[in-house]
């Protein structure tokens, strides 16, 4: 008997084993995709939602808590419960003929479907107490209101200008100010996509014909990250999100460069007619040249510490890389492979790494 | 208590081609539910295999072993395949072998519209897998649907997929739909005409009021997704605009019906399991249910309060303060109904005499992980925090233990329970136990870790993920987990097989059951029972065994 226990457990070791080996070793075997380069700069956030940085993700955090004590709890009684009833109500070698027949008894039965529900009434008070705090439906006072444009697969963002201005057009990266609230107004320029930093909020989708808000207030400096929550086509997995909160006056001057015309293409003619000549002007703006809302504005480009919605650093290695093919780095992306010549290539790279 | 019937084994003079004849044109409601829960099974298998490869490609971040339209039609397809062939077909195959013999009957109220039903599902899922050979894809080659299964308008419109590998979806799933609708009907017919003498609905098993009220919530819900795919098929096909965002259609309208169907189906695909429960733990606790009344009054209040819950799918939609009050309230409402069927088998194995065999095993593996499941259904339940953890890992963790922990754990000792009935022979205890802890340790090293890649503000459906997030340990845990499970699979597989063929002879009542079905021989001949039985309670059996203890009649409490 042992004996044979002992060959099944082999067996059953051998198996799994090899499972295993079927399963991890194809993905250890192939290169990982280039957007396993790690980036400089500041060190970033957590994407925990247990590092919120925000009010509203604070008190989200603080309600969990609760709730997730009240779980803990309930999980402990009933758990130990079924524990002790497994440990004590086993059958054992002396026990004869069958136990008592108990059909049921009414004050126990009574309290147990009373208890639970003063307890889930706590809860549901507690969670519509925080919705109401949570849940804005007109901006907070002195609130940064940007426009939030989710595509397939990237974001653009609108920061409006309280002056009247036109607003301040940018893709992927939001910089806003420390310890001021920022009002979103999200929309959708296709299907669903949802907006989740976690250390600032909880996730809000952005919905076509609809509009939704949100709002954060980011208490200390830092670069937030996140990425779209809801499924919207081949590169949901690598639509990014990038919250940089600095403080008041690099925000001014940060916008001030925005704000200002993109820089003059004189010096750079040669990518900059390749930029006009070939399809790229159909989707992308840039300030001056063409108004193209396909694809992220290119204005101020050079200002932006990544690429391809957060997925690689940008510097002239990368931007070159993905004029090479797009497909390489985001395999079913709207932006075709524009079959350029190395030469063609230098050109448009000196162009576009002149807008900053 | 004569009843008992004797199985007239096939002429073994007939050729392969005339057996699987007799089984195609079959009306019989037992062949009928181990057609179904046979194919059930191999869907079972496929839809494993699409997610160990998904987990493959997951066991590191960024990872290029499969590309993104792949993975995307591998969670779509997972997804479809475990809620609509693995769990609709094997919960209802196991309710039609059940039901007509649990309450005393020759078979199903229509037999003939059973077996179409069978067919329906048949062909509906076979119609789904086709497109991976025959639909146009993304970029004209064959392609699988990848819209997930939940399928959000706008990205299911023409211009986000082109081709007809949606249409393939809606197609498959609205086919195999017509084929549920009709077993619903069936199942509720049977269970309020066909009943034995003496059975009164109060005196009938847990099971079949299970499946009652499932079929009544598939008669209500099932029919709206069957609305909302032909609306969509219109859309697609016809230049409809129900959905078409950009001419002034919903994309909120389509949650709205799909989750008006996708919430009742959670439950849809958990109530049964309840009933195995509830047929498996008196049995092996040796003793009669604590609070049978109690259990069928939570029962018929959880079907009519998951009508009322579907908006909790839709949170971050942002919807008004006041809707997301209202849903969060009802959600919370139907954690007591479900308390209190988790605290009825508590109380049930309290003072017991439990024995752990393989079907108990699983029964008492139900009870742990659901009870962790709701719980964490709770939690998302707190809109707040839902904000945080919807469409993330936490979400995929939770819904697995319901789904895998909950109803494939119930469906499990539900086959190690029913096989002697069904095939006259045991499965081996010794497998089924090893079988029971390779499995249980690899759902929990599989599904625990994505708790934690959730909280750590991982989104579901993402073919790979950044490496700077601290996701890649969790994350290569749950892949650990699936090569777990899959060992599990295989052992389960090749006792099936070694036991048909090896078995124990089972006899008529091996586990010293109470319901009818174990009064009749193992496997029930064609008629079930030779002469049509009487009851005098929900446990006729008992009632024999044990004469000078019968259980009270609960009308004589009034």
């Amino acid at each position: 008997m042992a004996r044979r226990f002992m060959r099944f457990n082999r067996a059953s070791v051998v198996c799994s084993v090899t499972m295993l080996a079927v399963l991890t070793a194809p993905s250890f075997a192939v290169d990982v995709a280039p957007i396993c380069t790690p980036m400089g700069g500041e060190p970033l956030q957590s994407t925990s939602i247990l590092s919120p940085i925000s009010p509203p993700a604070r008190e989200i955090h603080s309600l969990a808590a609760l709730v997730v004590g009240v779980c803990a709890a309930i999980f402990i009684v009933v758990e130990g419960a079924l524990l002790w009833a497994i440990i004590r109500y086993r059958r054992r070698a002396g026990d004869r003929g069958e136990p008592v027949q108990v059909f049921g008894s009414n004050p126990i039965e009574l309290a147990w479907t009373v208890i639970p529900l003063v307890i889930v009434f706590v809860l549901a008070l507690a969670t519509v107490r925080t919705i109401k705090d949570v849940q804005r439906t007109e901006p907070p006072a002195g609130a940064l209101t940007v426009d939030v444009i989710g595509h397939q697969w990237w974001w653009e963002y609108r920061i409006a200008d309280e002056d009247g201005g036109p607003p301040v057009v940018t893709a992927n990266e939001l910089v806003v100010p420390v310890g001021r609230p920022v009002w979103l107004r999200l929309a959708s320029a296709d299907v669903i996509h949802s907006w989740w930093v976690p250390a600032l909020n909880g996730k809000t989708d952005l919905v076509p014909g609809r509009f939704s808000n949100t709002w954060f207030e980011a208490e200390q400096p830092g670069t937030f990250l996140g990425q779209c929550a809801e499924y919207c086509g081949t590169q949901h997995a690598n639509m990014l999100l990038r919250v940089r909160a600095v403080d008041d006056a690099q925000f001014e001057s940060w916008r001030t460069a925005q704000a200002a015309p993109a820089r003059d293409p004189a010096s750079f003619a040669a990518g900059h007619s390749i930029f006009l000549r070939l399809a790229c002007m159909n989707c992308h703006a840039i300030d001056g040249s063409s108004s193209g809302a396909f694809g992220p504005n290119l204005t101020h480009l050079m200002s932006r510490e990544t690429i391809a919605a957060g997925m690689a650093p940008l510097n002239r290695d990368t931007l070159r890389a993905w004029l090479v093919d797009p497909q390489q780095l985001k395999p079913g992306c709207n932006m075709p492979s524009l079959q350029l010549t190395d030469p063609e290539l230098d050109a448009l790279v000196d162009y576009l790494s002149s807008l900053n | 208590m004569a009843i008992a019937g004797h199985a007239e084994p096939l002429p073994s003079s007939l050729t392969l081609g005339a057996r699987v004849h007799s089984w195609v044109v079959s009306v019989d409601h037992k062949r009928l539910g181990m057609m179904y829960v046979g194919f059930g099974l191999l869907f079972f298998l496929v839809a494993g295999l699409e997610a160990a490869a998904m987990r493959a490609q997951l066991a590191r971040a960024g990872s290029q072993l499969i590309d993104p339209t792949t993975f995307n039609q591998l969670f779509t397809m997972h997804g479809t395949t475990m809620v609509f062939l693995v769990g609709m077909p094997i919960l209802l195959g196991m309710a039609n072998y059940l039901v007509p013999l649990m309450i005393g009957a020759r078979d199903m109220a229509f037999p003939r519209l059973n077996a179409f039903g069978l067919w329906l599902f048949i062909f509906g899922a076979l119609l789904l897998y086709y497109s991976y050979i025959g639909a146009q894809g993304l970029y004209g080659t064959s392609a699988a649907p990848d819209v997930g299964w939940f399928a959000y308008a706008p990205l299911t419109s023409r211009t986000y997929s082109p081709g007809n590998s949606t249409d393939y979806w809606i197609l498959g799933i609205m086919v195999s739909g017509f084929g549920s609708i009709t077993t619903a009907i069936n199942l509720i017919a049977t269970i309020l005409v066909m009943r034995c003498p003496g059975m009164t609905l109060l005196r009938m098993p847990l099971f079949p009021w299970m499946m009652l009220v499932t079929s009544v919530l598939v008669l209500i819900a099932v029919p709206v997704l069957t609305g909302a795919q032909a609306m969509l098929l219109l859309d697609r096909s016809f230049g409809a605009h129900f959905f078409d965002t950009e001419q002034g259609g919903s994309a909120v309208l389509w949650q709205h019906l799909f989750w008006f169907f996708g919430h009742p189906e959670v439950y849809i695909l958990v109530l049964p399991a309840f009933g195995f429960l509830n047929e498996i733990v008196p049995v092996f606790s040796r003793k009669v249910v604590f609070g049978y009344s109690l259990m069928v009054a939570a029962t018929v209040a959880i079907g009519f309060i998951s009508l009322g819950v579907w908006a909790h799918h839709m949170f971050a939609l942002g919807l008004s303060p006041e809707m997301n009050s209202f849903f969060a309230a009802s959600t919370f409402l139907i954690a007591v109904p479900t308390g209190i069927k988790i605290f009825t088998w508590l109380g049930t194995m309290i003072g017991g005499r439990i024995e752990f065999a393989t079907p108990m095993l699983f029964a008492t593996g139900f009870l742990a992980m659901f009870t962790f499941g709701g719980l964490t259904g709770i939690m998302l339940a707190v809109v707040p925090f839902d904000w945080q953890l919807s469409d993330s890992y936490f979400v995929v963790a939770h819904f697995h233990y319901v789904l895998f922990g909950g109803t494939v754990f119930g469906i499990f000792g539900a086959i190690f329970y029913w096989f002697p009935k069904a095939t006259g022979r045991m499965l081996s205890e010794r497998l089924g136990r090893w079988f029971f802890w390779i499995l249980f340790l690899g759902f929990n090293l599989t599904f625990l870790p994505m708790h934690v890649s959730g909280i750590l503000g991982m989104p579901r459906r993402i073919y790979t993920f950044q490496p700077d997030r601290g996701l890649d340990l969790w994350n290569l845990l749950s892949t650990a987990g699936v090569a777990l499970q899959a060992a599990a699979l295989l052992l389960f597989l090749w006792n099936v097989v070694h036991s048909l063929l090896r078995g124990k002879p089972a006899g008529n009542n091996p586990w010293n059951a109470w319901t009818l079905e174990w009064a009749t021989s193992s496997p029930p001949p064609d008629w079930n029972f030779d002469r049509i039985p009487t009851v005098g309670s929900a446990r006729p059996l008992w009632d024999v065994a044990n004469p000078h203890d019968p259980d009270p009649s609960p009308e004589a409490h009034g």
